[in-house]
């Protein structure tokens, strides 16, 4: 596979993504921690900045190759042939928007709501923003596994300092799930290193073959890591304490962002990099997802808390995205990958909404809710958009993602076909439910009076409606990007998998 | 038989330290002044490292040896000097123990691991080992009206005692097993004489590892170090958990892999078992301390057991990795015992785990750079911890050792528990009563010398790496 390097855009404009939130968070650090205002516009201006200069990947970005884009590639540790080596395709290119955009997002979110130590607050955020667009672009796999650890740091002091009640345990479950993860990624990575003549260079690895035996290892070491991330069935447990504990900006940057990552690593290189593999267990992670699917839906009708129900509904969506990875078909993949960004779209709206109300409120309850649409009805408007979006309501973008992935999973199993359709019944129902018993009802007591939303908080959840409609009515504005990459890598994964294909075809037999 | 006097310019450092350190003994009864001799001694210690440059070469017949590896050592246990007379000079007025013998002894026990770095033969190893443990058990015991600290000499000397017995021991069966004590004629007679699975021979290896498994605090040879470190002087402690702990390492990789680099498998056999039980004792001991001197201890025990996985590699990038990662751990671990020093004020011994509730609020900086040591010692990107631990995965994995990287990296997960309960502490509790920081300028230098090392060796590794590979290229 050859990879020729090309950049169209006449600066090195991933580093600039990479570092200017880095530098940003440098730059408070330098600010007087009495001024508030200064430091909450700062970071502002870094984050919108950096938008508007990842907006460059869209208008550059060539959608008929699937070759890396936008490359950048110096020495970095030239005795372990470590590369500083960046790059996009149709895979990362949308995430990569999709972090800048967030970020924005959770810094307006934050205005208010962060009362102590704000500017670790918001050298933590850029700092994470960073780190979050490096994973995206990295093409070493020590460039990405170093991007990847880092924002661990950031996001457990996001959860951690400026969290909820049960924040702390929060914050170290989060970390030492992940950290477990990763350090068998690591054992991963470096044997990968050793097996393929020393090179970390993900491109390079790609395009050689690996023992069979060692695949399944490998496989098993990086699910390790990227299914804790997702989270999938059965390590998903470290993501409704998170969830629910972080501040709103740490939720909708786990939701919007984090977990995304997971299932990015699968796409980058679980099945790339070990196609036979990959194609022998899709069965087993086809169940996996459709039980997250299926088990999270179910869950979430059980959660009196709000944003642990949001939480729960993650760990079924994620079921949707993965289910959709390992169909291994072009629908499935599509949709999985337009999935990630809808459930990124849709949660992050929803974490914002949530922290918009508890801001007034400051409960989580649900029975603490009810009747806020005669209180606030802008508010209540938009949470409905946002609901319709999450149950994958047509003309929304959730209908599309899973559409796809659900079209893509009768081609792999009919089974799983089915059973991923009852969960957007599930879905369906607590989603309304939850609608229904914060929206409407008696009006309670405790939110009579609150104030609707001000333009500060329209101004956030007002990008989010308009993606949610973009992507619902013309979805082939982003599938587009996607589209030469996702053919290249099936062609991989199906070329790459010669006697895997037979073993997985009979497993699908019987699932069948 | 006529008498040639032997080269001196490969022991020239060792000889500068020696008159430097008498100096700095006689110069203490004149100069009343203490921060005069700390000064001295870091002029002293620098001078030391100018002729270090110039030392290349082997003398005394072999006994002597000064290549790249000892190089890089000696100049970890010169780095170890300067960052620990700066962050003594305050403290040691604080304990009241403000006396030149301080300096001095630190110098006589850096000039005991330098010997040690360069033995080319097993007795001049033993002299230099017992140059420095018994300037380091005075040096433990310094605070002389503090029991604590009078356990901690006394525990330190009987069992490290022990330890010197042990070598003396290996060293007597390998000179009955071979006729000589120089390192490369043991090892060239091995290989001639195919000793390979002499019981003899692993015996004495297995002595060998026991005395200096008691240097580098390695399971089950690790039960001074809890009591000594948290009895000795604070800035003590981070001498001792830096400089022997590398100079124990130095004579190990010497021995093992110059001496006994071609039965390799047989001692791996013995070192894998003790590496194990290192990771595993150190961050689960480590877990339920409530002093912060302790808990560094455990933390430093476990360390032991990473760097052990490099040596049991046996490889060139292995030795190099050893070298990386101490020199790393000495930044970084310094860079914690100096947070630890700045907590600890007149009245107030700022120990425990619980002084740091809070943190960040009252002292903010104090509490980034604690922050930024713990997840460098946890190995988080982008610390310099990362690196070291990094290199020592890969090249026991490139030696075939997957399967004990595996229990590595498990056990450095757990560790995460322990070092972010700090940061937890820190950064998510309220403070419960104002504490105040004793700061000085040696001390903020010392602390801004490491957490830059941390950060820019994570950041930019290559320099040090390359380095380390140079150093270890002649084994």
């Amino acid at each position: 596979m050859e990879q020729a390097m090309t950049n169209s855009v006449g600066f090195p404009i991933l580093s600039a993504l990479i570092f200017l939130p880095i530098a940003g968070a440098a730059l408070i650090l330098l600010i007087n921690r009495g001024k508030e205002d200064l430091i909450k516009w700062v970071s502002l201006g870094i984050s919108i900045i950096t938008f508007l200069v990842s907006l460059l990947l869209l208008t550059n970005f060539d959608k008929t190759t699937h070759l890396m884009q936008f490359t950048e590639k110096h020495a970095w540790i030239p005795a372990w042939n470590v590369n500083y080596s960046v790059g996009l395709d149709g895979i990362s290119v949308l995430f990569v928007l999709l972090s800048t955009l967030i970020t924005i997002l959770c810094i307006l979110i934050s205005w208010n709501s962060i009362k102590i130590k704000l500017k670790e607050f918001f050298i933590s955020l850029l700092f994470l923003e960073g780190a979050m667009i490096g994973v995206f672009c990295s093409l070493d796999f020590i460039l990405f596994y170093i991007f990847w650890e880092a924002m661990l740091i950031p996001m457990y002091l996001l959860i951690g300092v400026w969290g909820g009640p049960n924040r702390i345990y929060a914050a170290v479950k989060f970390f030492l799930y992940t950290l477990v993860g990763s350090v068998l990624m690591l054992v991963g990575i470096i044997v990968l290193y050793f097996y393929s003549g020393r090179t970390f260079d993900i491109l390079e690895l790609m395009t050689q073959s690996y023992p069979f035996q060692m695949q399944l290892l490998l496989f098993w070491a990086f699910f390790a890591a990227f299914a804790v991330k997702v989270p999938m069935f059965p390590v998903h447990t470290w993501l409704p304490d998170a969830h629910t504990e972080a501040p709103t900006a740490g939720s909708v940057v786990l939701a919007a962002v984090l977990i995304k990552m997971g299932a990015y690593g699968f796409l980058r290189f679980s099945l790339p990099i070990l196609p036979e593999a990959s194609m022998a267990m899709t069965p087993v992670m086809i169940g996996l997802s459709v039980i997250a699917i299926i088990y999270g839906g179910l869950i979430c009708l059980a959660q009196t808390d709000l944003k642990r129900l949001i939480a729960y509904s993650s760990v079924s969506h994620m079921g949707f995205v993965t289910l959709g990875i390992f169909t291994l078909n072009t629908q499935g993949m599509e949709g999985g990958i337009l999935q990630m960004i809808n459930h990124g779209i849709v949660t992050g709206a929803l974490f914002l909404s949530v922290g918009a109300i508890y801001d007034r409120t400051h409960t989580r309850q649900i029975a603490d809710y009810g009747g806020v649409a005669s209180v606030m009805p802008i508010y209540a408007a938009m949470f409905l958009i946002f609901t319709f979006a999450s149950i994958g309501l047509p003309a929304t973008n959730g209908f599309v993602g899973e559409f796809l992935i659900i079209l893509g999973a009768f081609a792999a199993s009919q089974l799983a076909g089915v059973l991923a359709a009852t969960g957007i019944i599930i879905g369906a129902g607590y989603m309304l439910w939850l609608y229904q018993r914060v929206f409407f009802m008696e009006t309670n007591p405790k939110v009579s009076g609150l104030s609707d939303l001000d333009a500060r908080e329209i101004v956030t959840l007002l990008p989010m409606v308009i993606l949610i409609f973009w992507i619902g009515v013309y979805p082939d504005a982003f599938l587009d990007y996607m589209r030469a990459s996702v053919e290249h890598l099936l062609e991989r994964v199906h070329t790459g998998s010669g006697q895997a294909i037979a073993t997985a075809g009979d497993v699908m037999e019987l699932l069948k | 038989m006529q008498f040639v006097m032997s080269d001196l310019g490969p022991v020239m450092p060792e000889i500068a330290l020696t008159i430097l350190a008498l100096v700095i003994l006689m110069a203490d009864l004149f100069i009343k002044r203490k921060a005069t001799i700390a000064l001295m001694s870091i002029v002293s210690i620098g001078f030391v490292a100018y002729l270090l440059a110039g030392s290349m070469g082997t003398t005394f017949k072999g006994l002597y040896v000064s290549d790249g590896y000892s190089t890089f050592f000696k100049l970890i246990f010169i780095i170890n000097v300067i960052l620990t007379v700066l962050i003594s000079v305050k403290y040691i007025e604080v304990e009241k123990v403000n006396f030149g013998e301080y300096y001095s002894l630190i110098l006589f026990a850096t000039l005991g691991m330098m010997l040690m770095a360069s033995a080319g033969d097993l007795i001049v190893l033993y002299l230099g080992l017992e140059l420095m443990a018994l300037s380091t058990y005075v040096l433990a015991g310094f605070i002389r009206y503090d029991i604590k600290s009078n356990e901690a000499a006394m525990k330190y000397f009987l069992l490290g005692a022990f330890a010197s017995a042990f070598l003396l021991y290996g060293t007597a069966m390998i000179y009955g097993l071979t006729g000589t004590t120089d390192i490369s004629a043991i090892s060239a007679y091995i290989v001639e004489h195919g000793l390979a699975s002499n019981p003899v021979l692993l015996l004495s290896m297995a002595l060998f590892a026991a005395a200096f498994s008691f240097k580098i605090a390695a399971v089950p040879f690790h039960m001074w170090a809890p009591d000594a470190y948290e009895g000795a002087p604070t800035s003590v402690t981070a001498f001792m958990s830096v400089g022997p702990k590398a100079a124990g390492f130095a004579v190990l990789g010497r021995v093992f892999m110059g001496a006994f680099g071609s039965v390799q498998v047989e001692w791996a056999a013995i070192l894998i078992p003790i590496a194990i039980l290192t990771m595993g004792v150190g961050n689960i001991i480590a877990l339920s301390q409530t002093n912060i001197k302790r808990m560094l201890a455990y933390s430093s025990i476990a360390h032991a057991g990473y760097i052990l996985l490099g040596i049991i590699a046996g490889t060139q990038d292995g030795m190099a990795s050893v070298l990386t990662y101490m020199l790393i751990y000495g930044f970084m671990n310094i860079g914690a015992f100096a947070v630890v020093i700045m907590l600890r004020t007149e009245g107030f011994k700022g120990d425990n785990i619980s002084d740091y509730q809070g943190l960040s609020k009252t002292h903010p900086m104090a509490a980034a750079l604690m922050l930024i040591f713990m997840f460098s010692l946890t190995g988080i990107p982008p610390t310099a911890g990362f690196m070291g631990k990094f290199y020592v995965f890969m090249s026991a994995i490139d030696a075939g050792y997957a399967w004990l990287v595996i229990v590595a990296v498990i056990f450095s997960a757990i560790s995460a528990y322990f070092y972010l309960r700090i940061v937890m502490y820190m950064y998510m509790k309220e403070p419960k009563e104002t504490v105040r920081l004793s700061t000085s300028p040696g001390l903020g230098l010392a602390l801004a010398i490491t957490v830059a090392a941390v950060i820019i060796i994570g950041v930019f590794p290559s320099a040090v790496v390359n380095f380390a590979r140079i150093a270890v290229a002649g084994f």
